[in-house]
């Protein structure tokens, strides 16, 4: 804490000349992977991105062979798109938000390991296929049931608090951190979080709330909420601080409420 | 109007295309979406501060004619203003519709929607999701799309780019060609139209606040085969962004908007920490020299000041930035009405702004320019139709903000049924379509092999930075003609070295390489005609500034530039402008609106 009261960064005092870049490789999904380290020149305010861009212009590593540039995803470079997603250190994040200081300092090291997501099939080098992902989001019918695009007035009226409950579930970008740390994720035995916080966000609107039979049913399968082992790694590595450990216990409340008293509805 | 089972290909799963999927697939027709990226991930998720509504909810006497004038005014009379009348007649529906969606809008004490104020207004008409409205909006839509996904009337191809347009004998467009960004393969979508709704070319600039989607690639290949592109010289600088190694990141109009101000010290170079200048020894620009918009001038006018006031050695540590100052509002204000840009400031910076002005300067944001469309979003090419930041029709010289989100969605609403009523009602047999998709896959294999094949020693990457310098130095804030003509010799020297890179990837499996050389090879040709554009257009209006020609020149200059692709040079010609709705008058945003409907 700062003397105002607020955070401040820390950076590093004597930053290096340069620095290192080990790189998990891969030709291809199911070629064998391999690493691969690169020496750059430091400059403050780099970020992974702009490190990666570095050594994309001039594929050298740092024994100085010739190599392939590698590959990765990126897009937004403003950690809202999630596509750059990464195991940064043996961590999962974004890699346009993970600062070279901040790894630095972290570390103490001179190098920084690049791995691509290990629950997702590896396409290329840092490049995976989330795909999944969204089929969950079909799964889980995460979508209001509209009458039709055309112009029926605004929507129901809602309280700014469910709103901004409903804010908080909605920026989930689709990044994967949840299912990469969760040790139940894998193997499609487990839906995950990502999918019941993304039902939770329609249950809860007062359209949505309608359709809630469909979207628990989508949970209740062998690959269902149940599977959650309660390990709470999800909310520890989600970088849109989404209250997921909260989504799963009130969608299980839904779902045992639902099991009781379903047969009261028929 | 027309019989079901018409297939429309979307080029593009941004708001814009997606808003247009939406449609057709309601309609009982089906789309073939194609994304360079999951659509989830377009670039609409970067829109931050929110969009544009005439709902009139605060009691300002608010109406969609005032919208349209700010519109239109704002835009420095360069737009068309029917397709803009439309449009703000339109916004409170699609305001409605989103909101129907699902999308968590922040609201009032009533639990109604809240609406927030932005550039060029002096109406609270701003519809917002705290500051992320764009990944909020694109993410209802995405929704919707995914729907109709799974009852198969939407097919996405993501991770597919488009390569170029296949048109038959008589210049009609029947599909297009695009490319698997995995295997390379090239696949050819017939279509009975086409929307294009990729965006804009950001990239063009090296650094912009864009996604590294943002090319303009797919839309230079339509301009390469006859669309006609219009008003490329209109490329808006934003005022606030973070500069960064690898982007510009956005700082949104909304922190000025929720009472943001801009300033620098009144010392030069003065060094103390911003919180200990004193109130008299801070210099704040934008409110002093115009007093009734203050902090929320439209961006062209803000840009501007912003960047003369460092050129002339006032900015901040006389370097290239000046404060935009949000201490002296209550941080949890803050976090509930700005959090998701404050993150972002602060976890690329550093510092938290609730508690330390932050140190912004202008960037290349956004393109006014864009396909040329008539009224129903339909390109001069039969069959083409466009939508969003790639078309040219709404903002004229300069967008306002919180424009952006509901002209795409209006975009693609209008270009929709457009389609799908072309392509329900053209007459046209099978047989003319015999071999043209084959001989345009053969061509496109063939531009491919050629970069594989390229072994002249030039870096691509290199080159895409040099593209980047030259455009951000002499085609952004202030243009001069000499200039603008060194930087087309220099866009030549460009487009000839291109063809001598060796691309260092050896293994073809998902390279970038080859897709970036062609993306590159298309965003030179883009750059031609922004540069050109500019050079000819001898006024100044909106973010187009020359200070030899230091005003607007309506006489000789109230008309758009249409560029067409010529090999040597584009060919520009101009067709004037409908001003039938709002009579053309000067800005001046230093006093409240003289007139006005």
């Amino acid at each position: 804490m700062g003397e105002n009261g607020h955070n401040e960064k820390r950076r590093l005092n004597d930053p290096p000349r340069t620095f290192k870049l080990k790189i998990q490789r891969r030709e291809k999904e199911g070629a064998p992977a391999r690493w691969e380290t690169f020496e750059l020149p430091y400059r403050r305010n780099l970020n992974v991105i702009s490190a990666l861009m570095d050594v994309r212009k001039n594929p050298v590593t740092a024994d100085g062979t010739q190599t392939t540039p590698p590959v990765w995803d990126m897009s937004c470079l403003e950690q809202v798109c999630g596509i750059c997603t990464m195991v940064v250190d043996g961590r999962v994040r974004q890699s346009c938000s993970a600062l070279i200081d901040d790894l630095l300092l972290a570390s103490g090291s001179d190098t920084i390991t690049l791995e691509p997501m290990s629950k997702f099939p590896n396409i290329r080098d840092l490049k995976v296929d989330r795909s999944k992902m969204f089929d969950h989001l079909k799964q889980v019918h995460a979508w209001i049931e509209l009458d039709g695009s055309y112009n029926l007035g605004p929507g129901p009226q809602m309280s700014n608090e469910v709103a901004q409950d409903r804010y908080a579930l909605s920026r989930c970008m689709t990044c994967g951190c949840c299912l990469e740390a969760c040790p139940q994720y894998g193997d499609d035995k487990y839906i995950g979080p990502q999918a019941i916080a993304q039902a939770r966000l329609f249950n809860i609107h007062p359209a949505g709330k309608m359709d809630i039979d469909e979207r628990l049913a989508g949970l209740t399968g062998d690959d269902g909420i149940g599977n959650c082992g309660n390990a709470q790694n999800c909310v520890q590595v989600c970088p849109m601080n989404i209250p997921l450990t909260r989504a799963i216990y009130e969608t299980n409340r839904d779902i045992t409420v639902n099991t009781l008293f379903g047969w009261l509805k028929k | 109007m027309s019989s079901k089972g018409l297939k429309i290909a979307i080029v593009g799963g941004g708001l814009a295309g997606l808003a247009a999927a939406m449609k057709i697939a309601e309609a009982g027709h089906n789309v073939d979406l194609i994304s360079v990226v999951p659509v989830k991930r377009s670039h609409s998720v970067c829109a931050q501060g929110g969009i544009n509504g005439a709902v009139n909810t605060k009691g300002e006497g608010d109406s969609p004619a005032k919208h349209l004038d700010d519109t239109v005014y704002g835009g420095d009379f360069l737009a068309n203003q029917p397709p803009v009348k439309r449009m703000t007649d339109m916004a409170p529906e699609i305001i409605y519709l989103f909101d129907r969606m699902g999308v968590p809008f922040s609201r009032t004490k009533e639990g109604l929607l809240d609406f927030r104020r932005f550039g060029g207004t002096l109406h609270h008409r701003t519809a917002f999701a705290g500051a992320s409205t764009g990944q909020q909006l694109l993410y209802a839509l995405d929704e919707q799309v995914r729907k109709y996904e799974t009852l198969g009337t939407v097919t996405k191809y993501e991770g597919w780019e488009m390569l170029s347009l296949v048109l038959d004998d008589h210049q009609v467009c029947r599909g297009l060609i695009a490319m698997d960004l995995q295997s390379l393969e090239l696949k050819a979508f017939k279509a009975d139209a086409v929307i294009m709704a990729t965006g804009g070319p950001g990239l063009i600039f090296g650094k912009s606040t864009n996604s590294m989607t943002c090319t303009g690639s797919a839309v230079s290949a339509c301009y390469q085969h006859g669309a006609r592109y219009a008003n490329g010289e209109f490329i808006q600088v934003h005022p606030t962004s973070i500069p960064g190694e690898d982007k510009l990141r956005l700082m949104s109009e909304s922190a000025r908007g929720e009472g943001g101000r801009v300033w620098v010290p009144k010392n030069d170079g003065d060094k103390r920490d911003p919180k200990e200048i004193p109130e008299a020894e801070r210099w704040y620009f934008l409110e002093e020299k115009y007093p009734a918009y203050g902090n929320l001038v439209p961006r062209d006018i803000a840009t501007r000041e912003i960047f003369q006031v460092c050129i002339d050695g006032h900015g901040v540590n006389s370097e290239n930035q000046v404060y935009l100052d949000l201490t002296h509002i209550p941080a949890e204000t803050l976090t509930r009405k700005l959090g998701a840009i404050l993150e972002i400031y602060e976890m690329f910076v550093g510092d938290d702004p609730r508690h330390v002005p932050m140190r912004i300067f202008p960037g290349v944001h956004y393109s006014m320019g864009g396909l040329w469309v008539d009224f129903d979003q339909r390109t001069n090419i039969p069959g083409l139709l466009a939508a969003g930041e790639c078309d040219y029709s709404i903002h004229g010289a300069n967008r306002l903000g919180a424009n952006s989100l509901v002209s795409c969605v209006y975009g693609g609403f209008v270009a929709a049924p457009a389609a799908i009523e072309y392509a329900a009602n053209v007459e046209r047999g099978e047989t003319e379509t015999n071999g043209i998709f084959d001989v345009e896959l053969a061509r496109q294999g063939e531009l491919n092999q050629a970069v594989i094949n390229s072994e002249g020693g030039e870096n691509q990457y290199k080159l895409h930075e040099e593209l980047g310098r030259v455009m951000t130095d002499n085609v952004t804030v202030v243009r001069y003609n000499d200039k603008l003509k060194a930087t087309d010799d220099k866009l030549l020297e460009l487009r000839e070295r291109l063809k001598r890179i060796s691309i260092n990837d050896s293994n073809l499996w998902a390279t970038q390489a080859i897709p970036h050389a062609r993306q590159l090879g298309n965003m030179i040709e883009l750059a031609r005609v922004i540069t050109l554009g500019a050079l000819n257009r001898n006024e100044s209006r909106g973010a187009h500034y020359k200070p030899e020609f230091p005003d607007r020149n309506d006489e000789e200059w109230l008309k758009t530039t249409i560029a067409e692709y010529a090999d040597e040079a584009p060919v520009l010609s101009y067709k004037p402008v409908d001003v039938s709705l709002v009579e053309p008058r000067k800005r001046d945003y230093s006093k409240g609106k003289a007139k006005g409907n």
